[in-house]
């Protein structure tokens, strides 16, 4: 047999072209289109009076200028609501273009199209509009007092209220031995992917097709999108997308307005059109994620064992809700963590506000989830006086108890059903990792250097691979080489390396000889998507399937020419052969001449399938249930998603004097089954914990009152530079193999950032020995808070 | 040689277009420009070497960074006219004579130091530059010479290790091609 791949740690084969310059994102392709600029909100909340656009059309090198006056048909409508939900009841979505109400900042108003950006941006900035502006509503407060409304027509600002109970979480409460109360807060972060969106279009004129090359985290979903609101059979759009330069989420917006905006106007003007975004314009005009509000009511015995639970939250969603309720019912599914409360409540608010839409980030929702359970147990650790391992360890879920139903519905509308872990064992892992066990020796002499250090740990369960499908298509070429082709998109995971391995493993050629095209519409017409770490579990497991298909073909085929049968024949680095008789074998192309029978002599491979003969003469050349070529095509659909899960800890040092936070260690233990590449998913974890450390200590986003953001630049929004990470992450893996999948393999790309602001509350809490309810925290802040203690405390007892 | 006057209007847009040489990986391109055309923007889109990104425009993530006469700066923050006669490296410009990857590209495929590859381009001209003032980096060293570029994606603890693993190779086989 060939070496096996599948849990190796193999370089990727993407790295050779990007790092030479040769990655083909948006941006690098068709040079010469024309180039779009966007006119946007410079209001938070305002009503269009008139829109006066003359100015623009006499300058030189403007081609066209659109305004929603010249939207037609269904592009005139507003966008769609993607995900719509019982409870959404006041669902609501901008206009590609806006019609007469703007709702945040940044809000797209008018586009030009122009022979290049610095034209374009010189025109945009000689549109006048005319603005009766209104007040904005800024911050979950203003939105749930619903004094001012941001829509007219939505009463308290209220998008959605949902509620979800398993038991009588009150009563439960009310009867426990302890209870206690925590108010919390989050506040909003972003992707930022360092590229940001950007979209090229042409149509072509001789073919009637629209192509659309895009920076996607779905490029069927824009496909889908294009077709319907360009009045469009699906069949005449093909969407591409490229080398993506990270999305963290913001690119599934399916469809962005730009995504809609550029095809309209290549078609219109019968020119190549691109939009690329430019920094301000991504921060203004993409997607944030994270602002909630907390509110817990646990009650618990002697131990530490939740009785009852209930958590009620309110939710920024921003002004519109395109993405539906997706990131609050994942907060308020995914805050259960590996932990089994026997009686849990939640409800929260999806609320209004006039600030850029909130849409799935990295995580997307969990780490607000994550953070309110485990905000509750580090407190009841502290107000038991108990170890914080032990209370969790009490709480939660034991091996022999999986599969384990939480009795809640998740948010892909299927029952919350943990597939597999091992939780206790994980946390053995973790404190043997970070020397949790030795901790107080340690904190005991950095006291005596006058040092503060406190150590803190966080643990979530992740619903992964979300259905409901995706599909793989493996296609063998008479040279032998191998196609594979899967429709969603790839953002810098090394998905075409991890998919190689695994159709190497599963055909038995040589890793060399793959090539993996992912998020071509063309080749791979249904597809979902790049998100919730769903690539590996759903298009691994539809690839996996297709080369078992292709596979069988194979031997088929083979058994046939070799007149032998399927089970006597083994296919080792690219040849089929019989078993203990190497000698007898036949290679991959010829299979692939044989499976076709218009024998015309290409090639080599041709010439040598003439030696064979296959097929019954008494029979059509194609059998009633063959078809000719060697492929093979399958699609995975899961019934329900799968759950991975790990545990984060923390060191840090807080500065007595500055307040400044240090991480001294890092740790983390993951299990996301089996690994099909260690070196990608040890990678995802150090990218998610850079993440997870700006989200924790540093990126917020600075609206003010006026529903300005004020940080909109990377010199106000402090991303983490290598200053701000720790330097090692010391990393353990635990594989519980998921039974729902052919490779036992669940998703890892969001994990590192889920337990972070909650990792680093519990620790800095230590540190200080007060409690931490507001993340981020800035030293600032930390600093602020210390103060504030030391009020309380000389203040003693009565005040 | 770094002023040029306009030497004609773009028929298009009625700009003012200068001519500029501009010399890039060892070899002069002879561009008509307007003053205001970025450097990125030129070697991008008018060179059509895209491998030089843009993450931001305002100087501040590193993604455009090029070397400049062997100084990395950020080309997003500077005129593609200022460039004019001063020998520019870009990313293209740093595989190896013989087509192989030079040894910063090689390090960062081994120690897997990047994932969507976008911020990339600017941490391998920065480090070669980097390793050029100090071939023989410790782990800190390593850490301050790409202080100024952000990622989004790999958390630099590879990055930190591919920069490492590039001075070991350059002492293993010290480069042959000295582009600046
Ligand atoms: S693009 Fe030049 S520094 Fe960010
Ligand atoms: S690899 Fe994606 S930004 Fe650095």
């Amino acid at each position: 047999m060939t070496t096996k791949l599948f849990g190796q740690a193999v370089q990727r084969v993407e790295d050779d072209r990007l790092l030479r310059g040769n990655g083909q994102y948006v941006d690098d392709l068709m040079p010469g289109a024309l180039h779009a600029a966007i006119l946007r909100s410079p209001h938070a909340h305002a009503r269009i009076l008139g829109i006066d656009v003359d100015a623009v059309l006499d300058v030189d090198g403007v081609v066209a200028v659109y305004t929603h006056e010249d939207l037609d048909g269904a592009m005139a409508e507003p966008l769609p609501l993607l995900i719509p939900h019982p409870t959404l009841t006041h669902g609501r979505t901008q206009y590609a273009l806006a019609r007469d109400e703007i709702n945040y900042v940044g809000e797209a108003i008018a586009m030009v199209v122009a022979v290049d950006r610095y034209v374009a941006e010189d025109a945009v900035g000689r549109i006048h509009v005319d603005y009766e502006v209104l007040p904005p509503v800024v911050g979950i407060e203003n939105a749930r007092d619903g004094e001012l409304l941001v829509h007219d027509d939505v009463p308290g600002n209220r998008a959605a209220r949902m509620e979800q109970e398993v038991g009588d979480a009150e009563a439960a409460i009310a009867a426990a031995p302890h209870r206690l109360s925590l108010d919390l807060e989050v506040e909003r972060s972003a992707c930022m992917p360092m590229e940001g969106r950007g979209t090229v279009a042409r149509w072509d004129t001789d073919s009637h097709r629209m192509q659309v090359w895009t920076s996607t985290q779905t490029s069927s979903g824009v496909r889908a999108a294009v077709a319907a609101k360009l009045g469009l059979d699906l069949g005449q759009v093909d969407v591409i997308t490229p080398d993506v330069g990270g999305g963290f989420g913001v690119k599934i917006v399916h469809p962005w307005p730009e995504e809609l905006l550029v095809p309209m106007a290549a078609r219109a003007l019968g020119r190549p059109v691109k939009f690329i975004e430019d920094r301000r314009e991504h921060f203004i005009s993409s997607a944030h994620e994270r602002g909630q509000v907390q509110h817990v009511d646990v009650g618990f015995d002697d131990d530490g064992r939740l009785l009852g639970l209930s958590v009620q939250f309110w939710h920024d969603n921003g002004a519109y809700t395109p993405y539906g309720l997706i990131v609050p019912i994942i907060t308020s599914t995914q805050l259960l963590g590996p932990y089994k409360p026997a009686n849990y409540k939640v409800v929260f608010d999806s609320l209004y506000t006039n600030t850029v839409i909130v849409t799935p980030y990295r995580g997307a929702g969990r780490p607000q989830g994550v953070y309110a359970m485990e905000r509750t147990m580090d407190a009841i650790a502290a107000y038991l006086g108990k170890d914080r391992t032990v209370v969790r360890a009490a709480n939660f879920i034991q091996p022999d108890e999986f599969p384990y139903d939480q009795g809640l519905l998740f948010q892909d509308g299927r029952p919350l059903i943990y597939d597999s872990g091992d939780f206790p064992a994980s946390l053995e892992k973790l404190k043997a990792l970070v020397g949790w066990d030795d901790f107080e020796r340690i904190r005991d002499e950095a006291r005596a250097e006058g040092r503060t250090v406190g150590i803190g740990l966080a643990c979530y369960v992740e619903g992964t691979g979300v259905g409901p499908y995706e599909g793989g298509h493996v296609h063998i070429e008479t040279s032998g080489k191998v196609k594979v082709s899967t429709g969603l998109t790839s953002q810098g995971q090394g998905h075409q390396t991890a998919f190689a391995q695994i159709v190497a493993d599963e055909l038995g050629v040589p890793f060399e000889d793959i090539e993996v095209v992912t998020g071509d519409t063309r080749r791979s017409p249904y597809s979902v998507g790049t998100f919730a770490s769903r690539a590996a579990v759903m298009s691994g497991s539809a690839i996996a399937l297709a080369a078992r298909k292709t596979r069988e073909k194979v031997l088929r085929i083979a058994a046939d020419a070799l007149e032998t049968t399927p089970e006597d024949l083994e296919i080792v680095n690219g040849v089929v052969q019989v078993k203990g008789a190497p000698a007898s074998r036949i290679e991959l192309g010829t299979i692939a001449v044989l499976s076709n029978p218009l024998r015309y002599a290409f090639d080599e491979a041709s010439k040598a399938a003439t030696q064979f003969a296959v097929g019954d003469p008494t029979k059509p050349p194609v059998a009633d249930d063959d078809e000719p070529g060697l492929e093979g095509k399958d699609f995975y659909s899961p019934l329900r998603s799968t759950f991975a899960n790990g545990m984060h800890a923390v060191v840090v040092e807080t500065d007595p004097d500055t307040a400044e936070i240090t991480i001294l260690r890092y740790a983390v233990v993951h299990d996301c089954g089996n690994l099909i590449n260690p070196l990608i998913v040890e990678g995802q974890i150090h990218g998610g914990v850079a993440q997870g450390v700006g989200g924790a200590l540093y990126e917020r986003m600075a609206y003010n009152e006026h529903g300005q953001l004020e940080n909109a630049s990377f010199m106000d929004f402090l991303m983490p530079y290598v200053s701000e990470v720790p330097k090692h992450i010391e990393i353990d893996h635990i594989e519980t193999p998921s039974p729902l999948n052919p490779l036992g393999l669940k998703g890892a790309g969001e994990a590192g950032v889920i337990p972070s602001a909650a990792v680093f509350a519990s620790a800095i809490e230590d540190a200080e020995g007060f409690s931490i309810t507001s993340m981020p925290i800035s030293p600032s802040e930390l600093f602020a808070l210390r103060l504030h203690h030391e009020q309380k405390l000389q203040e003693g007892p009565h005040a | 040689m770094s002023t040029h006057a306009p030497t004609q209007t773009d028929p298009a847009t009625g700009e003012e277009l200068h001519d500029v040489r501009l010399h890039v990986n060892g070899i002069v391109h002879q561009v008509r420009l307007p003053a205001r055309r970025l450097l990125s923007d030129a070697l991008r889109h008018d060179l059509g070497l895209t491998g030089t990104h843009v993450g931001c425009e305002h100087g501040v993530c590193g993604a455009c960074t090029v070397l400049l006469d062997g100084q990395p700066v950020r080309a997003c923050l500077m005129f593609a006219v200022s460039a004019a006669g001063q020998e520019l490296t870009t990313v293209e410009g740093l595989a190896q004579p013989d087509g192989r990857l030079g040894h910063v590209q090689q390090a960062f495929k081994e120690c897997h130091g990047l994932q969507c590859g976008f911020c990339t381009p600017g941490f391998l001209t920065t480090i070669t530059a980097g390793l050029r003032d100090n071939p023989d980096p410790t782990e800190d060293e390593a850490r301050d010479m790409i202080g100024g570029n952000l990622c989004r994606c790999t958390g630099y603890q590879n990055i930190v290790k591919a920069v490492c693993r590039a001075a070991e190779l350059g002492r293993l086989e010290p480069d042959q091609e000295d582009q600046s």
